[in-house]
């Protein structure tokens, strides 16, 4: 096995599980009924491409775990998500500046990872590009609906940029994990990544009215499992049935 | 669910099943405008892949015939038996 290709498919199936379970607290919630059925079929895409990278990380591994194992008995310092996708769902603003930034984001990773020398999770890349290409455009749309509506939407949508900001950093971070996919041509370089992403995300926020945050502090520790306060209580609530009855299978 | 949907407009949403076939009204929805009207479209009616094609109308576009003037405007074909093909015999020697 591959330690730094487990620990790298495990960082992308962390993030698109971890979004998507954030993204379906809003089932049933939605500001109203079409878009609740457009926020639940996006957390569907992403915890339906979280099955395939954790189940191709349970392969690389070569212990025996599953999907299930990793998603749900794993704890806290075993995520490996970054902490954005972790962050509680806030108002509808908080969730659409924070999906439309991942969104961007995602197209253009797995845009590259299509590329990837790994023909799995190049596989799996050719599906989820697709989608995260309608995710941002659904997400950009509403950026701009927010951005550039009243008053109090821009308010709210400028607030949501404004405290996100500083954990987009994190997305192009780099470590020797990152540095020895690279270099075997299985991961995109970040250098790269980060400025596709940024030339995604500008023309959007601008033409929003919103304003991208100058100098900031990045946020950063989930690549090492290092997590906010708030994971804890999501894993409680996605992990429970599992804990309470371990190894029950639909 | 908030009260936001008394202010957004109504669509018509119609969806083609296969390439060749025709668009057929599956149903509506409310949106601000027609993009948020097409997405909703395909997140709400092609999710289980039902189409390739999706058109939308906004509702007040439409123009309904009216119940009220059922009578006169579809009674009157009940009785017109000679309009259909199989009304007439067709002689023996156009037969195949």
């Amino acid at each position: 096995m591959s330690a730094a290709l487990f620990e790298y498919t495990l960082r992308l199936g962390d993030d698109a599980l971890i979004d998507g379970q954030r993204l379906s607290e809003w089932c049933g919630h939605g500001p109203f009924l079409e878009e609740d059925v457009g926020v639940a079929n996006t957390a569907l895409d992403l915890i339906g491409r979280a099955r395939l990278l954790l189940a191709y990380a349970g392969t690389v591994e070569g212990k025996g775990r599953g999907e299930d194992d990793l998603a749900y008995t794993r704890d806290e310092r075993e995520w490996r998500n970054v902490l954005i996708t972790e962050l509680p769902r806030g108002d509808f603003a908080f969730t659409t500046v924070r999906q439309f930034l991942l969104d961007a984001f995602n197209r253009q990773l797995y845009e590259r990872l299509c590329l990837s020398l790994d023909a799995t999770l190049a596989g799996i890349a050719g599906r989820a590009v697709k989608e995260s290409e309608y995710h941002l455009r659904h997400t950009g749309e509403w950026v701009l609906r927010l951005g550039d509506g009243t008053r109090e939407s821009n308010r709210r949508a400028q607030r949501a940029l404004d405290d996100l900001w500083p954990y987009t950093a994190e997305l192009f971070e780099s470590d020797p994990v990152q540095e020895q996919m690279e270099a075997q041509g299985i991961a995109p370089a970040t250098a790269s990544l980060r400025a596709a992403w940024l030339h995604t995300v500008e023309p959007p926020l601008r033409s929003a009215q919103l304003m991208i945050p100058g100098n900031t502090w990045p946020q950063t520790g989930g690549r090492q499992g290092m997590h906010s306060e708030h994971m804890g209580f999501l894993l409680a609530e996605m992990q429970f049935v599992q804990r309470a009855y371990p190894g029950q299978a639909w | 669910m908030g009260k936001t949907n008394q202010h957004l407009p109504l669509w018509e949403v119609f969806i083609r099943s296969k390439r060749g076939l025709d668009h057929k009204h599956v149903g509506s929805l409310h949106a601000a405008d027609a993009e948020q009207a097409m997405q909703y479209a395909r997140d709400t009616y092609t999710r289980r892949s039902e189409g390739c094609s999706i058109w939308i109308v906004r509702s007040a576009d439409i123009h309904a015939s009216q119940a009220e003037d059922s009578a006169s405007f579809f009674d009157p074909a009940d009785d017109k038996v000679y309009r259909h093909p199989t009304f007439y015999d067709i002689p023996e020697d156009l037969k195949i």
